[in-house]
């Protein structure tokens, strides 16, 4: 019935859509003539080329012939535009139109590790083989309104899984079928980082996994290509098939788009990238990745701030951003950064032209908004014959009233391969104006406002409204007027001076009438304020967060004056010393030092340390388990650094410089670490160590065997300690033999989580090994020894003051917690004095905090070695900064003040171990990113950008526009024990 | 020795923890007198050069020690020259002795099920000899208000010192407040339905305040009539109208806090303490006038708003002291019971942000002791009040110096040894030997 409707709603379809070479049975085979003529419109022929009073001729749904002067050909049908302009229909490159995404596998309570399907890839969630024409069914509704905004082909796809096989280019032409409207099957390949409903399996559970899961798939496909599997695979064959098609990612966040960037770079594929809308946020990284993007056009609604409790609860970011965020797409083109529009995300397809509107209000260049609708789609897809109206072309066109972008622009008709689709019939005349005429001897003032079919009238007497009802159909006025009980109905067309027609009185006589259209009123009615106002655009932060960077710190030299400086050396504590930081750099040390044009700080009374170094530490992520399998060396934190949570200014103002992050302990072999320098502002990149030393995160105990993770869990292996011994034997025993394989010459599959555990037994990389009780940090140095090497470090390591001399005997350092125990039954005989027996049975003892809270306070918990076990303050402060700078294989760099090492350092109101004692400053690399006196001036910046956010919001409310409910930004905790993705 | 800790691994969960830590001092019997301390009295002064001499385990002098003539033979003498003296640390809204291990289900005893159960008393489920509870004595915690956790009225506390043989030896004030966590004025959309997922009112709040304030108004009506059949919960409301039980109340958020101090005060309980008190500081006028102290969190947690100050949490005390709020610390937060021990520290860092030393020692001392309203017997260095205090070799809210010498609880010395400290003597002793 629906369609029946809509089919009503087409005034003609040009020919019914027979396949030429197809029988027919029931009636005579005909051919219609196609061939119609534009005439007078200004005609965009591609955003960039406009042809004024030209003319186009379309025939069997594709444009031949386009110019300034073109010939009719003999019984062309002939369509005057005079005043109209004709723009080529919209694309939107990333679609799910008339793909249904599947419903989510529900299963047991049981964990699934192994992929359901054979004869596919090892992993569920990588399904290039899906073909999109298999599950496609046209969806005339969303058709119809993706019509009327102007859209003549989608690009469309199954939204389901890592890698989610071909798309469809389609015509949304409601008029034909499938068989026309099919422009392309395999339109491109899509990747995104979420996993497929259609499979309960476990791996990946988080960003990382999924980073690490794609390279994986891609050094198999090639592997695969060469005939070395001896299975069949029809996701690696597919996957070989789709190999010269685009690559479309679906990333998300501006972090996620330079991740996904990042896994395309390494196999030389350059992916075209979906991304926020919010790339302004970081958007030299965007830039960067040299991809071209593909920008949904969905702006947040402005908080209600009404209520001030709640509004307290709503983050500068959020609020920004919606202030920010319409200024995006003005952003990515005055970088230079490719782009096409989408409307995926958007509730309703109605609200695309109110936003691209607005988009262009804060600065899109009209031509780049054009573009990103029609050319650059179609650029990507490699089509010529979509986005633009050349010769050859589709016969896919709007006609407007005029420019498209201006809001008093009517859009009329979209013609889609050749047929048309009227979404405002042009043939209804404007009739806008004021009209008078008298009537019994009364004069009457009718207003006419409005546009189309929903121009409104309304009647006035004597100043005073009367009451009447108006209509204007099919070019007819209809008007019925109640004046105090006197009725009459009046029937009229428009004449050259205003209307005339009939008027049916109260008695049922029927009289002629005219009005007169009062003159230049027409202008009058349309007259509005067309006062533009630039809308004020709050500049952007790094993070663009509250406590941000407008301006990134830069490096100075700095000469710290008469303080008393923690050296972490042998020199042990220099009284009334100086410090020079000079290029990044620790330059001198010394008394009475004197440096040109340095930044002079007074140290008196004041203490200088190393920075402090944190061996533990899951801030700044946004993953830090892969619990999806066993062992998951092919992962790394590297891949998902975050440097935009706030904890990294947090740890800054707790005197924190370094930080090793490290993978989580949901397994006996974890992932690879991001060791980091805390360079508030910086991009990841930015802010990992460069020359990085590697490491790689183990774990024992109760985490790894799953015991706390409820009673559903008890499948994968291992689910004991002794278990967790035979998964380090197997895996280091296969590593062995895979680089005996690959040594040898022969063919091998490259295997990324081998090559790993490789680099361990060839002492390339170190292990950082959560562990609680002695048995197993006994076993595991037993498992190393036999495979002739040695763990690095043992983290937490609560019982390690059991097992101390056969830690030092071994050659591991302890990185342990000052004082946690009892929360859970592996740290009931965890012990404060922990840290002071392994030292002095001679290992290297570091504290760490793996807590957020904690790690700004490292400071105190180095003191509280002091009162457990009387560790000297020396050795105390020790335990944060050269020592684990030990550990990390920094201590060459950082974690002491020596000349020559980088200028990592933190200036103390008083002792550095005191409770009472703030850090003051804390440099990296010479660079001031934490200063108190700063963040005094940072707080008071943000109170007043809030209160003028709240104000803008009000105005917003009150001028009638819509709002939505406050909501609160809620951080994760990270630990050891944490699932999943941030996504931000 | 070693045997003995074997024995003790092999059974603390089977049996329960029926191994005896350190065993509990004997009554006080011979005089102490301790010379020389800086004496922290907990309300505020302070003492330097000071004598303190307690007897059958009350105080009975505090001075100048210049001030004071004494015969001091046959009492012990403690030369504490350049060390501290304090009170016993005082933890509020603590848990302990409710669970050993946290991750271990079955040693989980702090939350019953129900939503009023004001009859639920933490007392019977305290565990005298946990090794968490003995762990708290070497760092000047010595007594604590032990909470029960959960529902809308959780049940009663009582105030336990930590050096007992069972739980009626360790009570110092049984069934002393009653504890509720108020709801929160605001929700969120249910996303996952589709909703918005932005904080709004929540419809139900004035239900579920309607709820509490109904419970109270038909416990007071039960308690003014016959009584003719009993009933356990209302029954254990009574105190909270005579004024012999405080209601504390576990509260954040301006609108929450006015709302339930008028709840409260409208069915006539008037001794109220408020806990948590985030926003305390905006109506600060409503908790002075009905002179209502608020407990606030440890200090050591992160900030509650990604755009907050970094160091507000370390300021609370100072912000509600500087509206004039009597203000002490509460313990519940992540891994509560271990951390409680912590307590001199989460005092320190609040001193460190701005509130000045002596005041800090107040908060957990003198003001706590005045909350649960045991202020009469305990919590300051006064005489006539008991003699549980603690000698530290320096200022015990600073962790480099809190090392504790001597600790006293009713003038019974108490043992400072703990599991912790026998493993570490063992063990140092193993790598020492080597």
């Amino acid at each position: 019935m629906k369609n029946n409707l809509f089919l009503l709603f087409l005034f003609f379809t040009s020919l019914g859509f027979a396949q030429d070479y197809f029988p027919i049975n029931t009636e005579v085979k005909t051919s219609k003539n196609t061939t119609v003529v534009f005439e007078n419109a200004t005609i965009y022929v591609n955003p960039s080329e406009v042809i004024k009073k030209g003319s186009m001729v379309i025939k069997d749904g594709k444009v031949v012939a386009i110019g300034r002067s073109v010939k009719a050909p003999a019984g062309a049908k002939k369509v005057d535009l005079s005043g109209k302009t004709v723009y080529p229909s919209f694309i939107d490159i990333y679609s799910d139109f008339g793909i249904k995404k599947p419903a989510r596998t529900r299963g047991g309570r049981s964990p699934q590790y192994d992929a359901q399907r054979k004869g596919y890839y090892w992993n569920d969630h990588i399904r290039p083989e899906t073909d999109p024409t298999t599950s496609f069914k046209f969806d005339t509704k969303k058709a119809k309104q993706l019509v009327n905004a102007g859209f003549g082909v989608v690009n469309t796809h199954m939204h389901d899984g890592i890698v989610r096989g071909n798309g469809m280019l389609v015509s949304l032409n409601t008029a034909s079928n499938d068989a026309f409207r099919m422009i392309n099957n395999r339109s491109a390949q899509y990747l995104s980082f979420s996993k497929s409903v259609k499979s309960r399996q476990n791996y990946p559970t988080s960003r990382m996994g999924a980073m690490a899961l794609l390279r994986q798939m891609y050094l198999d496909a090639d592997w695969y290509a060469q005939g070395n599997a001896k299975n069949k695979d029809l996701s690696l064959e597919a996957l070989n098939a789709n190999k010269n098609l685009v690559q479309i990612f679906d990333a998300g966040s501006h972090l996620d788009v330079v991740r996904a960037d990042k896994v395309g770079d390494e196999f030389g594929i350059q992916y075209t990238i979906v991304g926020s809308g919010l790339e302004y946020e970081r958007v030299a990284d965007i830039k960067a990745t040299g991809a071209t993007m593909i920008v949904p056009i969905n702006f947040r609604k402005a908080y209600d701030v009404s209520n001030p409790m709640l509004t307290e609860q709503i983050s500068v970011n959020d609020m920004r951003r919606w202030n920010q965020e319409p200024s995006n797409l003005a952003v990515l083109a005055k970088n230079g950064i490719e782009f096409a529009l989408t409307i995926h995300d958007l509730k309703s397809v109605a609200a695309f032209h109110k936003n691209l509107k607005k988009a262009i209000k804060y600065g899109l260049d009209k031509t780049k908004a054009l573009e990103a609708l029609t050319t650059i789609p179609a650029k990507i897809l490699g089509e010529t014959t979509i986005g633009n109206l050349n010769v050859g072309s589709h016969a896919n066109f709007i006609v407007t009233s005029g420019d498209i972008f201006d809001s008093k622009t009517t859009l009329y008709e979209n013609w889609v391969q050749g047929d048309r689709h009227v979404v405002n019939d042009m043939n209804i005349k404007d009739i806008n104006g004021t009209y008078t005429f008298n009537t019994n001897g009364k004069d009457f003032e009718l207003t006419v406002s409005g546009k189309g079919a929903k121009q409104r009238g309304s009647l006035k007497s004597g100043g005073k409204t009367v009451k009447s009802k108006f209509a204007f159909k099919d070019n007819w006025v209809h008007l019925t007027i109640n004046d105090g009980g006197q009725f009459a109905r009046i029937v009229a067309q428009m004449s050259p001076n205003g209307m005339s027609g009939q008027l049916y009185a109260n008695d049922g006589s029927t009289t002629n009438w005219m009005a007169t259209m009062k003159k230049d009123s027409k202008k009058a009615a349309k007259k509005k304020s067309t006062k533009q106002t630039t809308p004020t655009v709050l500049p952007v932060s790094f993070p663009n967060i509250g406590m941000g960077n407008f301006v990134q710190p830069k490096q100075q030299t700095i000469l710290i004056k008469n303080t008393t400086v923690w050296t972490s050396e042998a020199d042990g504590i220099l009284e009334n010393t100086d410090v020079l930081l000079k290029d990044g750099k620790i330059a001198k040390i010394g008394k009475n030092l004197k440096a040109r044009r340095a930044l002079v700080i007074d140290g008196k009374g004041k203490h200088l340390t190393a920075g402090i170094i944190d061996e533990h530490s899951h801030i700044a992520t946004s993953a830090v388990n892969e619990s999806g399998h066993n062992s998951t060396a092919e992962v790394t934190i590297e891949d998902v650094v975050n440097p935009d949570d706030i904890n990294i200014y947090r740890n800054l103002a707790g005197g924190v410089t370094s930080i090793q992050i490290l993978h989580g302990s949901a397994n006996p072999i974890g992932g690879r670490s991001a060791i980091i320098k805390l360079k508030w502002g910086e991009n990841a990149d930015n802010l990992i160590y460069k020359n990085s030393p590697k490491f790689i995160k183990f774990a024992l105990g109760e985490n790894v065997k799953q015991s706390n993770w409820g009673d559903n869990q008890t499948i994968r292996f291992p689910q004991t300690r002794m278990g967790v011994e035979q998964v380090y034997k197997d895996y280091f025993q296969r590593a062995k033999e895979y680089e005996a394989l690959k040594t040898s010459g022969k063919p091998f599959r490259k295997d990324i989580e081998l090559e790993t555990l490789s680099e361990i037994l060839k002492k390339e990389r170190f292990i950082s090994c959560h562990s609680y009780v002695q048995s197993e940090i006994n076993m595991l140095m037993k498992v190393a020894e036999s495979f002739d090497f040695n763990i690095n470090t043992f983290t937490h390591i609560l019982e390690g003051y059991k097992v101390a001399d056969k830690m030092a005997k071994h050659g591991v350092g302890g990185s342990t917690f000052s004082d946690w125990w009892a929360y859970k039954y592996e740290v009931k005989d965890a012990i404060p004095f922990n840290a002071a027996i392994m030292k002095e049975a001679g290992v290297t003892v570091a504290i760490n905090s793996d807590d957020r809270e904690m790690s700004r306070r490292l400071n105190q918990e180095a003191a509280k070695t002091i009162k457990y076990g009387g560790v000297s303050e020396l050795e105390a402060w020790k335990m944060v900064t050269i020592n684990p700078a030990k550990l990390l294989h920094i201590d060459d760099r950082t974690g002491s003040i020596k000349v020559g090492k980088d200028a990592d350092v933190v200036l103390w109101s008083g002792h550095p171990m005191s409770i009472y004692s703030k850090a003051e400053k804390t440099i990296i690399d010479g660079t001031v990113y934490f200063d108190v006196e700063e963040d005094k001036k940072k707080r008071a910046a943000l109170k007043k950008e809030k209160a003028q956010l709240v104000k803008m919001m009000l105005n917003e409310k009150l001028n009638g526009g819509k709002v939505q409910a406050p909501r609160r930004k809620m951080l994760k905790q990270f630990t050891c024990e944490t699932e999943g993705t941030i996504i931000n | 020795m070693k045997k003995l800790f074997i024995y003790n691994l092999i059974f603390f969960f089977s049996l329960g923890s029926i191994i005896a830590q350190q065993t509990p001092a004997p009554k006080q019997s011979q005089d102490i007198v301790i010379v020389g301390a800086t004496a922290h009295l907990g309300n505020g002064e302070v003492i330097e050069n000071s004598l303190i001499y307690f007897k059958d385990g009350k105080l009975s002098t505090i001075a100048k020690a210049q001030l004071v003539k004494m015969d001091t033979s046959g009492k012990r003498v403690i030369d504490a020259t350049g060390k501290h003296v304090y009170p016993g640390f005082i933890a509020l809204n603590a848990s302990l002795g409710l669970s050993e291990i946290d991750a271990v289900r079955a040693t989980r005893d702090f939350d019953e099920v129900g939503q009023m159960i004001p009859h639920i008393r933490s007392l019977i489920a305290y565990n005298a000899e946990s090794q968490v509870v003995e762990s708290m004595r070497p760092n000047g915690v010595l007594q604590g208000e032990i909470a029960p956790r959960g529902g809308t009225i959780s049940g009663s506390a009582s105030v336990m010192q930590f050096d007992a043989w069972n739980w009626e030896d360790a009570a110092i004030k049984v069934d002393h407040g009653i504890h509720m966590n108020w709801p929160g004025a605001f929700t969120r959309g249910r996303w996952w339905l589709g909703e918005d997922a932005g904080l709004r009112p929540d419809k139900n709040y004035p239900k579920r305040v309607q709820a509490i304030k109904d419970f109270f108004m038909k416990a007071s009506q039960y308690l003014n009539g016959p009584k003719s059949t009993k009933n356990i919960p209302y029954e254990a409301t009574a105190g909270l109208f005579n004024g012999a039980q405080k209601l504390f109340i576990h509260v954040e958020g301006t609108k929450e806090i006015t709302d339930a101090i008028n709840t409260a005060k409208s069915v006539g309980i008037n001794d109220i303490v408020v806990v948590n008190g985030t926003g305390a500081e905006k109506v600060a006028d409503l908790l002075v006038k009905n002179n209502i102290p608020v407990v606030i969190d440890r200090a050591h947690r992160i900030p509650d708003n990604i755009d907050d100050d970094y160091d507000l949490p370390f300021r609370n005390a100072k912000i509600l002291m500087d509206a004039g709020i009597m203000v002490s610390i509460g313990m519940q937060g992540q891994m509560e019971r271990m951390n409680t021990r912590n307590l001199p520290f989460y005092a320190g860092t609040y001193a460190a942000y701005g509130v000045p030393k002596e005041k800090a020692v107040q908060m957990i001392t003198g003001n706590a002791a005045k909350i649960l309203g045991i202020d009469s017997f305990t919590g300051t260095l006064e005489a006539g009040k008991d003699a549980t205090l603690f000698i530290s070799e320096g200022d015990a809210l600073d962790m480099r110096s809190n090392i504790v010498t001597h600790a006293f609880i009713q003038g019974r010395e108490v043992s400072l040894e703990t599991h912790q400290t026998k493993l570490w003597k063992r063990y140092l002793k193993k790598v020492k030997s080597k």
